[in-house]
């Protein structure tokens, strides 16, 4: 068959199927789910700001919320991409804390800012790359090797530190470095500090690569059938490796971030963020089992996050509120998910 | 056997029976009825409510209006365990075992004998004993592992199941979908026995060869509603067809000239990773259409993915064209071969993606333009008559015949110049096996080589030019087919053992 089929009416009025169903309805349900997380980050926004007032929506308290969501945001959009592809990374939280301690070493060490900032997301993408052969060397779950990675990273940044945490003189930061989550008082015509428009930007990049390039549509191939994109020629070990390694990459950038707000390397730092992380991209309706996923809902489900234990904290209510707050929110938005599959 | 069945013989009636989901009408006024010791064949195209039938009538649905009479006693279900307590019992295609647990354990799950809170293991052997033995399987040791069975045998340990509970109507749901032609010559043998027991049995298959081998009346579904019926042995197999469908199925299998041209695949003394296959050597030459035959388990699968690069190359070679070099998949599909895999939901799609995804995975650019994904697959949807609501739709969510139209026409989409189709036509309905029928045919008419593997011979005896049968990862010579039928195949397929031949595949003059 060189070009098409020639038309052969009899084959289309054999098939009896009743004719599908079309119309607006199905597709505004899809679009209202599709935007549920949005939805929901409104509704909590509203709520807040009718309990709290003035002091939640003000635009400074609006940007701690954002300043507050970079680092989980960031290192979110590498966990979206490992989790559309059906795999998890465990091993995020410890992997940031060697970004920091890196970051640090080699800013103590005279490297400079760029150097340093370059050495820390390249141990970033040096820890998701090793991941990425293991995974697929090995053929063992992700969530095996980065549960080992989680223990191994840990000890990587407290033996980098030497057990210590790693303080660099605040005068060999460099000032955009130290501008990422803080809003310098000259440069209050940002409104935000520049973190919040990097994670921008690179949530923009990897939503145009996740679907723009065919590298981001076989991620999704493997993720909701790994066997059909070994049947449709799709290299699975080549590209897992480079989706580990490009969620290293934010990994690195998160932890960069991080460092740049502490200012220290602390190999203990960060402890529990992969959860977080974890949790940002499922509230943005990325499915475990693969496959699913969006950028925009792993950004929504991070501002969620903040938002809540920012509001919270307005509220003076106490930590464990926040806490479980949150967890019902994560069990809420992957039932109301569910929900939504079931009825389509 | 302690007791013996026959007392509790028992008649089911369905009458009128009606079921709407929204918008859509499922079921439009059925009349059903089987008697104990009666083997009744339900047929119909997919969509036409079979299952929905069985489904209400085990408890999963409940009917919207109609009558249902078990004996002379109303019967609603409540639920599944309502209906398994009246007697009712369904096998399903995919089977509900338990697979990490013993046969026993399985055959008496959720209602095991107790003393106190005590299983009485003594009295749960004894009692699957019995029903293995009823099942005709009294070798089965029943603390084996129902994961180490064959596919087979996990059957017979559900209908055994089916049996502990003192079932009186058995449904099966195309019970020999996964079977090899051995097992489903037993199987025969043991709804034979079950009927002769008394039990009434209602058998769902879209194989009507089986129908005819088995069954002693029928009953047609189309689009919700009962359109036919009669004593199985009165009625030719073909007008069974055309109830299903509605209209005459004439030239199912439509053949236009063809002209073999060079040689695009060889094989020569090709044998796979862990022996399968054993030994295959083929030439496959533009413009035709070899068939393989073979029973399940044979290798031809494997033979295929061998060919294809999914599994590799123990000794011997492939030749494509003039590529002579070991190739995996992504090399295949670019030297122009591609494979239409016998799973599709394991392996052929990617369920939860959409349709154009899965259309153009594997000839995507580095940029992937979205609009271009969107006419490409307009196109092939329009081309095979897919029935959809736009190439946006998560696959999963089409019929399975439109489910194989899309993963058929990624290779036409790829134009691969050798398919290789792996149970093109499996578990899909007679429509849309028609227009594979003439997709198969304009590719063959157009140049292309096709090697297709098919357990329904009627089929590849329809579409082939010539068929080569496996035999336990031997591939034999392709023989045109003016010079075969399904009897000497058959024969072949079984190897050395001709005695194993199969009682519905003999030729037609020799069945009833």
């Amino acid at each position: 068959m060189t070009d098409t089929l020639p038309p052969e009416p009899a084959a289309a009025t054999l098939t009896s199927a009743p004719p599908a169903r079309e119309g607006s309805s199905g597709r505004a349900v899809e679009w209202l789910a599709k935007l549920g997380p949005l939805i929901g980050l409104v509704f909590v926004f509203a709520l807040f700001s009718v309990l709290v007032g003035e002091r939640f929506y003000r635009t400074d308290n609006i940007r701690i919320i954002l300043e507050q969501t970079v680092i989980i945001a960031v290192a979110a959009l590498g966990m979206t991409l490992i989790i559309i592809s059906g795999g998890i990374d465990l091993s995020v939280g410890s992997a940031i804390a060697v970004v920091t301690v890196v970051v640090a070493e080699m800013l103590n060490r005279g490297y400079g800012g760029p150097l340093s900032a370059l050495g820390g997301i390249g141990s970033g993408a040096i820890m998701g790359l090793l991941i990425g052969v293991l995974i697929t060397r090995l053929k063992l779950a992700p969530f095996i090797i980065t549960l080992g990675a989680w223990g191994a990273y840990r000890g990587l940044a407290r033996g980098i530190a030497n057990e210590q945490s790693v303080n660099v003189q605040l005068d060999i930061i460099p000032a955009w470095m130290k501008g990422f989550l803080r809003l310098g008082s000259e440069s209050k015509w940002m409104v935000f500090p520049s973190g919040v428009y990097v994670t921008l930007i690179l949530a923009i990049l990897m939503a145009l690569v996740l679907r723009y390039t065919r590298f981001g549509r076989h991620v999704f191939a493997i993720g909701s059938n790994e066997n059909t994109a070994r049947l449709c020629g799709v290299h699975v070990d080549r590209t897992k490796i480079l989706l580990y390694t490009l969620a290293g990459v934010m990994t690195g950038l998160a932890g960069l971030m991080s460092f740049s707000y502490i200012t220290q390397g602390d190999p203990n730092g960060s402890a529990g963020t992969e959860l977080d992380i974890i949790a940002a991209v499922v509230i943005g309706g990325a499915s475990l089992s693969g496959g699913q996923g969006t950028i925009l809902g792993t950004l929504t489900g991070a501002v969620f996050l903040t938002t809540i234990a920012n509001g919270c904290t307005k509220m003076g209510w106490p930590n464990w509120v926040q806490l479980i707050a949150t967890g019902a929110i994560i069990i809420v938005a992957a039932a109301l998910d569910r929900l939504r599959h079931r009825r389509s | 056997m302690t007791q013996s069945q026959t007392q509790n013989a028992v008649s089911l009636k369905m009458s009128g029976i009606r079921k709407r989901f929204g918008a859509t009408i499922a079921l439009d006024g059925v009349d059903l009825e089987v008697a104990g010791g009666e083997v009744l064949a339900l047929v119909g195209e997919n969509g036409a409510g079979k299952s929905t039938l069985m489904k209400t009538l085990a408890g999963v649905h409940a009917p919207d209006s109609g009558q249902m009479l078990l004996g002379d006693q109303g019967y609603l279900p409540r639920s599944p365990l309502d209906a398994r307590h009246r007697g009712v019992a369904m096998i399903y295609q995919e089977l509900s075992l338990a697979p990490h647990l013993s046969v026993m354990e399985n055959i008496l799950l959720g209602m095991e004998p107790m003393r106190g809170p005590l299983m009485r293991w003594g009295e749960i052997r004894r009692r699957t004993e019995d029903a293995l033995r009823q099942v005709g399987r009294p070798d089965i040791r029943p603390d084996e592992i129902v994961g180490r069975l064959s596919i087979a045998e996990q059957q017979l340990v559900e209908i055994g199941r089916a049996v502990a509970v003192g079932c009186r109507v058995l449904v099966l749901d195309e019970p020999t979908s996964s079977l090899t032609q051995r097992d489903i010559a037993l199987l025969f043998d043991l709804v034979r026995r079950l009927r002769s027991q008394g039990l009434a049995i209602i058998y769902i298959s879209h194989f009507l060869e089986e129908v005819k081998a088995i069954s002693d009346r029928f009953t047609v579904l189309r689009d919700g509603k009962s359109v036919g019926g009669g004593r199985t042995a009165d009625v030719p197999a073909d007008k069974i067809v055309s109830m299903m469908v509605g209209r005459d199925v004439k030239d199912l299998y439509p053949r236009s000239p063809r002209s073999p041209g060079p040689v695009l695949l060889e094989l020569i003394d090709v044998t796979g990773r862990g022996g399968k296959p054993l030994s295959a050597s083929l030439q496959l030459r533009a413009g035709e259409v070899v068939g393989i035959a073979g029973l399940v388990g044979a290798g031809r699968t494997e033979l295929l993915q061998t060919i294809f690069g999914l599994r590799d190359v123990a000794s011997g070679r492939i030749r494509v064209g003039t590529f002579n070099d070991r190739a995996g998949p992504s090399q295949r599909l670019a030297q122009g071969v591609g494979l239409l895999s016998e799973d599709r939901k394991t392996e052929g799609l990617a369920l939860n993606l959409s349709i154009a995804d899965n259309l153009t995975l594997s000839k995507m650019g580095p940029i992937v333009r979205p609009a271009q994904q969107d006419t490409e697959s307009r196109r092939w949807i329009k081309e095979l008559a897919v029935r959809c609501r736009s190439p946006w739709q998560p696959i999963g969510d089409l019929s399975g015949g439109n489910q194989q139209k899309i993963a058929i026409a990624r290779l036409l989409h790829h134009d691969v110049d050798v398919l290789l189709l792996d149970e093109p036509t499996r578990g899909i309905d007679v429509g849309a096996k028609a227009l594979i029928y003439q997709v198969i045919d304009r590719l063959a008419a157009s140049g292309k080589a096709v090697l297709m593997v098919s357990s329904y011979l009627p089929e590849l005896l329809g579409t082939c030019d010539r068929i080569a049968v496996m035999c336990r990862g031997v591939l034999g010579p392709a023989r045109p087919v003016a010079e075969t039928n399904e009897h000497r195949i058959m024969l072949e397929a079984t190897g050395t053992h001709p005695e194993l031949d199969v009682p519905h595949l003999r030729p037609q003059e020799q069945s009833r």
